[in-house]
């Protein structure tokens, strides 16, 4: 197979109704598990800024259940009727769950005032509380709201949100997988034409711009 | 039989020997709305179904249901061939689907591949293939870009030779291999093969096309609206008052009747999600068709817009 005679439009396997109609149907068998979603996403808040014992536990656990649920409801049980690529990448959702198991709950995580922390902060807010809406704003229904621990884009950004503000070893192992997606991410809806394709573009640079301005502090 | 069969090859050859004649106009007035298959002598309707990304809807009643709408019109226009492959993500079941919702026509042609890595794995995804189609065998199986071609001819002729298959071919899209492609048409018995033309890309006018001709191989047309890029870009440009000449009466049958009035072209194989859209296709082969004159000012008018 000569992979560089391909373009992204080449492995797009469906038509952008097909997905955004995939996503409806994937909310609406699932509702109201989404407010559950919701909620968990304000229990991580609330153990960012009041952090007691046992609250890096919860919030990797929330964190792995989030990537293991969406790994197995969304990419394994939905998407891959369409996308042969998804079986294939729902595995690789569980190793971040496993991580977050295994690493996760041996970090701190809690907010802390700096441009890490911030940028983090922002992420997190944005995946957990307007992602959900910017299909709205951009004309589609509703029903196509990507919610954090249901949907593979809140739960990515999120989670780098969440790893920004996060201290200890093995801190950027967490990353590789979020930022994988966003990209994979990027390619699909940018091939689809959806105007907000850039969103998990814009998440990578934030979070990578935070983690440099961090080392350069450092290294100052 | 044999003879019949040098014969057809031989129309076939000199059809094609004819279109490089300049100002020879030979080729498609009067010309059938369906094209034999030298091999078989078997007469295939012009224009056929694909079902890369609109077919592929996953388990989604409410789309399933306009797929199953869009074959059924294919069927009534006179349609045939439906092709598809285990790349399409769902689309096998979702003819499949449709076959069961319209008790398998009797003028279906089914086309499918084989693709994957593995040869010792085509026989099982063949089979996984031919039950989500819920048919007895498929008309034509090919090898999908020439992934492990050489392991899957194997499998595929010993099909053929068993009855398991009538028909067997290869596939590439967007000009890939093309070196490779003829390379296999010179050394293998093959029925069929599958390229991507349209009035934009011609590049297998050169050698491939004619190749076939000469090797009495039947060929398949993929993406004759370059992914419907073409279209788009013909939207909102007026169609040119000559081209009812042609019998167009949209810039799709403008594309489409460029395509299946070369003479060493079989069917062209358009996807589409929308009835009006399929039955405008399949009118496409309706007579006129252009001639090597009406070709040539086709592509020039092309190159201008």
């Amino acid at each position: 197979m000569r992979w560089w005679s391909y373009s992204p439009e080449d492995f797009l396997l469906f038509a952008p109704r097909t997905y955004w109609r995939l996503i409806e149907r994937h909310n609406d068998a699932l509702w109201p598990a989404q407010v559950l979603a919701l909620l968990a996403g304000g229990a991580i808040l609330l153990c960012l800024f009041r952090p007691r014992p046992g609250s890096s536990q919860a919030v990797s656990g929330v964190l792995a259940l989030a990537w293991g649920w969406v790994a197995w409801s969304f990419l394994w049980g939905s998407y891959a009727a369409i996308n042969w690529a998804a079986a294939y990448v729902a595995p690789v959702f569980v190793l971040q769950a496993l991580l977050l198991v295994g690493l996760g709950r041996r970090l701190c995580w809690a907010f802390e005032r700096s441009t890490r922390g911030l940028v983090g902060l922002g992420l997190f807010l944005y995946a957990l509380v307007l992602h959900p809406f910017a299909g709205r704003i951009l004309g589609r229904s509703i029903r196509t709201a990507e919610v954090f621990g249901i949907m593979p884009d809140p739960t990515a950004i999120a989670t780098l949100g969440l790893v920004l503000m996060a201290s200890g070893r093995g801190t950027a192992l967490l990353f590789v997988v979020p930022v994988a997606w966003c990209v994979a991410s990027w390619a699909t809806l940018h091939t689809m034409g959806a105007p907000d394709a850039w969103v998990p573009l814009l998440a990578i640079g934030l979070t990578v711009g935070a983690q440099m301005f961090r080392h350069a502090v450092k290294a100052f | 039989m044999m003879q019949a069969k040098r014969r057809t090859i031989l129309r076939s050859a000199l059809a094609a020997a004819a279109a490089t004649i300049p100002g020879k106009n030979w080729a498609q007035a009067g010309a059938s709305a369906r094209r034999p298959i030298p091999s078989s002598g078997e007469a295939l309707a012009r224009v056929g179904l694909g079902t890369w990304i609109t077919f592929n809807v996953g388990t989604d009643d409410v789309l399933r249901d306009q797929c199953a709408a869009v074959m059924r019109a294919f069927f009534q226009a006179g349609g045939q061939m439906i092709d598809s492959s285990p790349m399409y993500g769902s689309s096998q079941q979702v003819i499949g689907y449709g076959l069961r919702k319209l008790g398998r026509p009797a003028g279906l042609f089914a086309a499918d591949k084989v693709w994957t890595s593995s040869g010792q794995r085509g026989p099982t995804q063949i089979e996984q293939s031919r039950s989500a189609w819920g048919i007895p065998r498929f008309d034509l199986l090919q090898v999908h870009n020439l992934l492990a071609w050489e392991e899957h001819l194997r499998t595929l002729f010993a099909m053929k030779a068993a009855g398991q298959v009538r028909y067997v071919g290869i596939t590439t899209s967007e000009g890939r291999r093309h070196d490779l492609f003829e390379d296999i048409m010179r050394r293998q018995p093959l029925d069929f093969i599958q390229v991507t033309y349209n009035i934009v890309d011609r590049e297998v006018e050169e050698r491939i096309l004619p190749l076939a001709a000469n090797r009495g191989m039947r060929v398949i047309v993929n993406r004759p609206f370059q992914q419907g890029a073409l279209l788009r870009r013909l939207s909102g440009k007026r169609l040119p008052a000559w081209a009812a000449e042609a019998g167009a009466s949209s810039w799709a049958q403008f594309a489409l009747k460029f395509i299946i009035s070369h003479p060493a072209v079989t069917v062209a194989i358009p996807a589409t999600s929308q009835v009006p859209h399929v039955r405008e296709n399949v009118a496409a082969s309706a007579q006129p068709l252009p001639d090597s004159a009406m070709r040539q000012r086709m592509v020039s008018y092309m190159r201008d817009l």
